[in-house]
């Protein structure tokens, strides 16, 4: 990682953090509407 | 025909389900080259290092952070006024983009701020209206969790939001007023696009591109997953009648 | 309204109804800031208008759940809205009531008070007016984060997290009044602001607050 000078540690550390956040964010949604379309198909719609 | 007509539930879930592939389509041919070009093909800036890569994530998420409330607003207003069930479901799946787009805005910029100013965290009044920001976001969603009965939780978050929007407002002001004199404004002003050379516009117009699709894409898939919560709840309402 | 302010006026006072709770609150703040900070005037002095103002600000919110919430109770709420009185002038009625007992009270302690915080003197005038400027904004806007949360179990604690942010601009303006005030600056600018935020307040915030009560009251 040296090509990426000496701010290296930071700038991971803010794409891997913002990366996580927002994957975390997608993969709840997608998770929250399988669950609610499943619930949904077992109630009989 | 009008424009309204979209907004009915059923016809809402049917055009939803064709746009939202492509939604998810756009948001990831943008955001994945954007970043990917961001990280790895720009060049170092003169004053700022290799640090300028934050940049890919920092703006764009701020830019969404705040447009999701006015999103939100535009949302409840037409809830309050022509009570399209709808747009009140698209304004509570907003929400929690916008806290996360705050919070991400925040860290990156706090990372950022480290190397730059030599600090996490300066009372400047950017950054202090961004956390008054992320400080209503919360609010809004409290609010919506803890009222029962959805009509009412909608009224009650809509009112909420308007109210909310002006004082936002206000202490965006009030937050500059009150640090004037003790330092100079942000430096890393990024509205004035001739500070920032082309080299890392471009990839930043990617990103920015990209992050709006993911939101729309994301408020998309939101409002269906409530619209579903909604359904599921008239049906449980039924049987237990009965 | 005249009848609604008097008895909410005279509910307060009475034993229970938390009339010298946010004046005891002030105090115990007061007090306690300078044990958890050390004594030097030197240090106190710079933080007194701060200190002031957020224990204003605390001991308003401290009284606002039980503005709606003992009459939604005992059913008087559904009385008072079905009376002819609109509910527009009941919310104004009712955060003034809410103003005479506790921001009023608070102005007029404030100034004692900041003496245990060695506030220089000059600034006594422009604390006691900023207060007497600012805490109808407090009250009112407690009013509205009160109505909308009368129909909650557990609202106090969402009370807090809806309210304190709306109460910022108010808290730097008038924080700013005293600060400026006791550095012999000119207040007039934040002066302005913060009568604009107390009008605008009183003139919106009861038509916000009559709404959110009527969707409770459905």
């Amino acid at each position: 990682m040296t090509w990426l000078g000496q701010y290296a540690f930071d700038i991971l550390l803010a794409y891997g953090l913002s990366l996580l956040l927002i994957v975390g964010l997608i993969a709840r949604s997608v998770m929250v509407s399988r669950a609610m379309r499943r619930k949904l198909e077992d109630a009989g719609e | 025909m009008s424009i309204w007509e979209y907004a009915n539930p059923r016809r809402f879930m049917a055009w939803t389900a064709k746009v939202q592939p492509w939604a998810w389509g756009i948001a990831a041919a943008l955001c994945g080259p954007g970043l990917i070009w961001g990280f790895f093909f720009t060049p170092e800036d003169f004053r700022m290092g290799h640090s300028v890569k934050i940049i890919y994530i920092h703006v764009p998420s701020a830019f969404i952070a705040i447009n999701a409330w006015f999103m939100m607003l535009v949302t409840s207003l037409i809830w309050l006024i022509r009570r399209h069930h709808v747009s009140a479901l698209a304004a509570r799946a907003a929400a929690p983009i916008g806290l996360v787009m705050t919070v991400v805005a925040l860290l990156t910029g706090a990372i950022w701020g480290k190397p730059m100013w030599g600090t996490y965290w300066e009372w400047d009044p950017r950054l202090t209206s961004f956390l008054i920001l992320g400080l209503f976001y919360l609010g809004y969603i409290a609010l919506w969790e803890a009222i029962e009965d959805p009509d009412q939780a909608a009224d009650l978050t809509a009112i909420l939001c308007l109210v909310g929007t002006v004082f936002a407002v206000m202490s965006r002001y009030a937050a500059q007023f009150w640090s004037q004199g003790l330092h100079q404004g942000a430096s890393l002003s990024l509205d004035a696009e001739e500070n920032v050379a082309d080299v890392f516009w471009f990839p930043l117009v990617v990103t920015l591109a990209g992050f709006v699709a993911l939101f729309i894409a994301l408020v998309l898939m939101r409002t269906r997953t409530e619209i579903r919560r909604r359904r599921l709840h008239a049906i449980s309402l039924k049987a237990r009648l009965a | 309204m005249r009848a609604l302010l008097l008895r909410d006026l005279r509910l307060a006072i009475r034993a229970g109804g938390g009339f010298g709770l946010g004046l005891a609150f002030f105090l115990i703040l007061a007090t306690l800031v300078p044990l958890g900070v050390g004594p030097q005037p030197d240090r106190l002095a710079p933080i007194a208008p701060g200190i002031l103002w957020l224990g204003a600000l605390l001991a308003c919110l401290l009284s606002l759940d039980r503005l709606f919430a003992l009459d939604a109770e005992d059913g008087s709420l559904d009385l008072i809205a079905t009376a002819p009185l609109p509910l527009e002038a009941v919310c104004t009625t009712k955060a003034l009531a809410h103003w005479i007992t506790t921001g009023l009270p608070l102005t007029l302690a404030a100034p004692a008070l900041s003496l245990l915080l060695f506030l220089p003197v000059q600034a006594l005038p422009w604390l006691t007016l900023s207060l007497l400027i600012g805490t109808p904004a407090l009250s009112w806007i407690g009013t509205f984060g009160a109505a909308l949360t009368v129909g909650l179990k557990r609202g106090s604690l969402l009370l807090s997290l809806l309210v304190l942010p709306l109460y910022i601009p108010t808290l730097v303006f008038g924080a700013e009044i005293t600060r400026r005030g006791a550095e012999g600056l000119s207040t007039a600018t934040p002066l302005a602001l913060l009568g604009a935020i107390t009008l605008g307040s009183i003139a919106a915030l009861p038509f916000a607050a009559a709404a959110a009560l009527r969707i409770n009251l459905r």
